[in-house]
């Protein structure tokens, strides 16, 4: 009997010791020789140590406040079997891990790492390759994905998976992350009150950032180029844009940033670069464009259906083929002391304001609209002259469509 | 025999040398170096911004490239008349006459180009700019322009005696392929938008030389705004090397086209 | 122009007269390559002209117009004929005889009518070939400078060259031409010696005898 009392006690004191957090290790050659062995044997705030190596392990559920931290990177290998790591308790940290071979479903999203219904969360300096979706934040709060790499290789939209997915998740910080060659480098769904910071997203088959029915959430200094489109933001409200560049996003259908019945939003200090449409607003209101660059675009601007209270304030527009595109004559936003290289006036007062108002909408935008091929007529002389008689009495522009007070000089 | 040959493209070298000798020293060469240098002056002062000004430039080289070229060449032809009966009369070959005072106008012509737009720029840091390529496009595709349309005003006063005539006919050339062929173009591709137009908008640009040189202009400053089309043969062409190389290749074919009917006709004509 | 049949024998002054649109100039076009026949053949030293331009250095041409690139000084032309011709020539020997030494840094458009025709004619005469073709050789001349090209043509005969010669200065070619050669409506109306001329239009003086020539009435 006294053995058992002993056996108690060290029991006792082991769960004591757990409570203050043990380490355990996890490598070929240790007692503990697979994650999943080492999340039963843990207890709760542990830390499972995770030797460098090659784990062929899915499906495993982290469902205590666990840390698992890899040691050089060891390899978690799903061998394309499903989902990886499922995260089902608050507080779990999965920090250093390299994970592969994630199973692709049509019926499933497996993702590599998934967190569901938790707080408290951080996943940082993880590897993800060959996955199907990345990081899977469901109905998950008070987390950051901090500092990971996922890089896909995705070919086709309809067998391939977002990057980084928030789906009804609140107040979630994604920061420093580098997403490629997926669907959606990140994906918002019913998120609110969301920071994504200094990511960058490129080589996307979708887009580069996707929101849908999220409010209240900003992005600042992320770089989103080469995505089938740059950033969709549709449906939400209270978005604040900052800072951010969009480059390189060429295709028929493609764009900078497409805004599709966003209210209320914030877009200041972005660089809009070399897209074939900066910006493609459609159904937005009263959403403030201050301080933006769009340059050598497509079309910097392309405005479409109703757009009502929106203010274009001291952006540059840069050596843009077009600058603004309407296709309606009906105009009620303001254009004011924005700088246009295409602008043709003078400043005989010297005050850094031209004299003549700048009408950033050509004809031949028009005309291109309706038919596509003739944008093979650009800088035509022909077009030159028909632009021209446009501006000096608009018949199909909108009359009202200027800028007052265009700004001789590039805005720093 | 070898003699022969060897005494054919000598003495259009001959030829070339006191043409453009005679060009270099004439006011209307000065006249349009000037043009050029106050041109590029003028833009840069004005734009304080250098990719600004090539942009612009490259909006007036093509249209003002070719009128000049086309009014020097129909002028050089006409006032050089009585030089090239002296040189008819000399033992030398006919072509080598035409070809050598042809090489002497268009390349004295290019060289005003290159000089009056190329001492403004390199005064204002052409070097230290990115848009060195984009001016480097200008100057190449201006110098095809002055080749194709000198070639093209030696051809219409060889075929017109009258001064009058020829001077007439190369003006309404040049204004049809700068301004009324676009015009044509743009309505025949609206009244037909129901049909795929792709290749006929690509076969139409290689039939102008203008367009062709705009063309070049768009593939290096609005790929953005071409790439947004969906036809996949614009894709294909405007999306790969091959507009590019497309485009180059059928310029170089409307420069040789027309010195060799300048040449062939020159053969045959009655002075 | 057509049947015109004409055979020049080496040596000689040949003065090709005959009204304005006569075919004068078209001939001497013919010979030099720079009208082209649609028919016929032209032989000058034995080769055929045809798709030739190497016997045009048989042949020295002063053109009816003196008029040179504007913006080249005489001395470059001269060179530049020199260059492209590549004989031996007597082009400083002329420039004495005309006194042309203080224009040669001028520029052709600079010149005179007279001076420009000086140019011209040292320019057809610096070299020695077998064929003149003189066009109106005289227009704007000086006297002293007329005798000058007098006394050129009468050396180069003496030399045993072959010379045409066009002129409107009836004088000029009696005192000069051997033999006649009168063109109308393209075709050879009259050849022959100044003598056998007088003799067939049965006048006295040289001018009448052109003017009666030209009556085809006569001889219908």
């Amino acid at each position: 009997m006294k053995n058992t009392y002993l056996l108690v006690f060290l029991i006792s004191i082991c769960s004591m010791q757990n409570v203050d957090a043990s380490v355990l290790k996890i490598c070929a050659a240790c007692p503990i020789k697979s994650i999943k062995q080492g999340i039963v044997q843990a207890n709760a705030n542990d830390t499972l140590l995770i030797k460098k190596g090659v784990y062929k392990e899915f499906d495993i559920q982290v469902n205590k406040p666990l840390t698992l931290l890899g040691e050089n990177y060891p390899i978690i290998d799903g061998s394309d079997q499903g989902e990886i790591i499922t995260i089902t308790a608050d507080n779990v940290i999965v920090d250093g891990l390299f994970i592969i071979n994630v199973g692709t479903s049509y019926t499933s999203d497996y993702a590599a790492i998934r967190v569901v219904k938790s707080k408290h969360f951080i996943i940082r300096n993880v590897v993800l390759e060959k996955l199907f979706f990345g990081i899977y934040l469901e109905k998950s709060s008070y987390g950051k994905v901090y500092h990971n790499k996922i890089i896909g290789d995705a070919v086709e939209e309809f067998n391939s998976g977002n990057g980084i997915q928030l789906w009804y998740s609140n107040n979630i910080t994604v920061e420093k992350n580098i997403v490629q060659h997926v669907r959606d480098g990140i994906y918002l769904e019913f998120s609110d009150d969301i920071i994504i910071k200094d990511n960058i997203s490129t080589n996307n088959i979708r887009y580069g950032l996707h929101f849908m029915f999220s409010n209240n959430d900003s992005y600042t200094g992320n770089t989103f180029e080469n995505n089938g489109a740059g950033v969709a933001v549709m449906f939400s409200k209270k978005i604040r844009m900052h800072n951010n560049v969009f480059k390189k996003n060429w295709g028929a259908a493609s764009f900078g940033l497409l805004l599709k019945e966003i209210n209320d939003s914030e877009i200041t200090g972005n660089t809009f670069e070399e897209n074939t449409v900066g910006i493609s607003i459609e159904g937005s209101n009263r959403i403030d464009y201050k301080n933006n660059d769009f340059t050598n675009n497509g079309w910097a601007l392309k405005v479409r259906g109703a757009c009502y209270g929106n203010s274009f304030i001291a952006n540059n527009f840069l050596y843009n083929s077009f600058d603004v595109s309407y296709n309606s004559k009906l105009n009620d936003n303001l254009f004011d002391q924005n700088y246009w290289s295409n602008y043709t006036g003078y400043d005989l007062n010297k005050n850094g304001i031209g004299d003549i108002p700048y009408r950033p909408v050509k004809l031949f935008s028009y005309i291109v609209n309706r038919t596509p091929e003739t944008i093979i007529l650009l800088r035509s002389l022909f077009m030159d002259i028909i632009d021209f008689s446009e501006k000096v009495s608009p018949v199909f522009t909108p009359d009202n469509l200027q800028d007052k007070n265009p700004s001789m000089k590039r805005i720093r | 025999m070898p003699l022969r040959q060897l005494q054919y493209p000598l003495n259009m070298f001959k030829i070339l040398k006191y043409s453009f000798f005679d060009l270099m020293r004439s006011r209307w060469s000065y006249v349009y170096f000037m043009f050029y240098l106050l041109l590029g002056f003028v833009l840069l002062f004005l734009n304080n911004d250098i990719s600004k000004a090539v942009i612009t430039l490259m909006n007036i080289i093509i249209v003002l490239v070719p009128l000049i070229a086309t009014i020097f060449g129909v002028m050089y032809y006409y006032n050089s008349k009585e030089f090239t009966e002296l040189l008819l009369a000399q033992p030398v070959k006919r072509t080598s006459i035409f070809l050598g005072q042809y090489l002497g106008v268009a390349g004295s012509l290019t060289l005003s180009l290159i000089f009056g737009l190329g001492i403004p720029f390199l005064c204002y840091g052409l070097f230290r700019s990115m848009v060195i390529w984009d001016f480097a496009l200008l100057l190449v595709v201006g110098g095809f322009l002055t080749m194709i349309f000198t070639a093209l005003a030696f051809n219409i006063s060889l075929s017109n005696e009258n001064k009058i005539k020829g001077f007439g006919y190369a003006v309404l050339m040049w204004l049809f392929l700068a301004v009324i062929y676009d015009g044509i173009f743009l309505v025949s591709l609206i009244v037909f938008e129901e049909y795929p137009l792709d290749n006929f908008s690509l076969a139409a640009t290689m039939l102008n030389p203008i367009d062709l040189s705009r063309t070049l202009i768009l593939l290096k400053l609005d790929i953005s705004a071409l790439l947004g089309y969906t036809g996949a043969v614009f894709k294909q062409f405007f999306g790969t090397n091959l507009g590019f190389l497309v485009s180059l290749g059928t310029l170089i074919l409307w420069t040789v086209l027309p010195i060799s009917r300048l040449m062939l006709k020159s053969k045959r004509k009655d002075f | 122009m057509n049947n015109l049949d004409l055979d020049v024998e080496n040596g000689g002054i040949y003065a090709v007269l005959g009204p304005n649109g006569s075919g004068k100039t078209t001939l001497i076009k013919s010979i030099l390559g720079m009208v082209i026949m649609d028919d016929g053949q032209i032989e000058v030293s034995g080769q055929s002209i045809k798709n030739n331009w190497l016997y045009r250095k048989e042949i020295n041409y002063l053109p009816q117009i003196a008029n040179f690139p504007g913006n080249l000084r005489v001395n470059e032309l001269i060179k530049m004929i020199k260059d492209l011709r590549n004989k031996n020539n007597r082009a400083d020997e002329l420039i004495q005889l005309f006194n042309l030494n203080s224009f040669l840094d001028k520029k052709l458009s600079t010149l005179s009518g007279g001076t420009k025709q000086k140019v011209n004619i040292l320019l057809a005469f610096m070299f020695d070939s077998p064929v003149y073709i003189l066009d109106e050789p005289t227009t704007g001349l000086d006297p002293a400078a007329l005798l000058n090209l007098k006394d050129l043509i009468r050396k180069e005969k003496q030399a045993g060259k072959t010379i045409l010669i066009t002129s409107h200065i009836l004088q000029f070619v009696e005192e000069m031409a051997d033999q006649i050669i009168y063109l109308l409506e393209g075709k050879i109306y009259f050849r022959g010696t100044m003598q056998s001329l007088l003799k067939k239009t049965h006048q006295t003086k040289f001018d009448h005898a052109i003017a009666a020539i030209a009556i085809p009435s006569e001889h219908v």
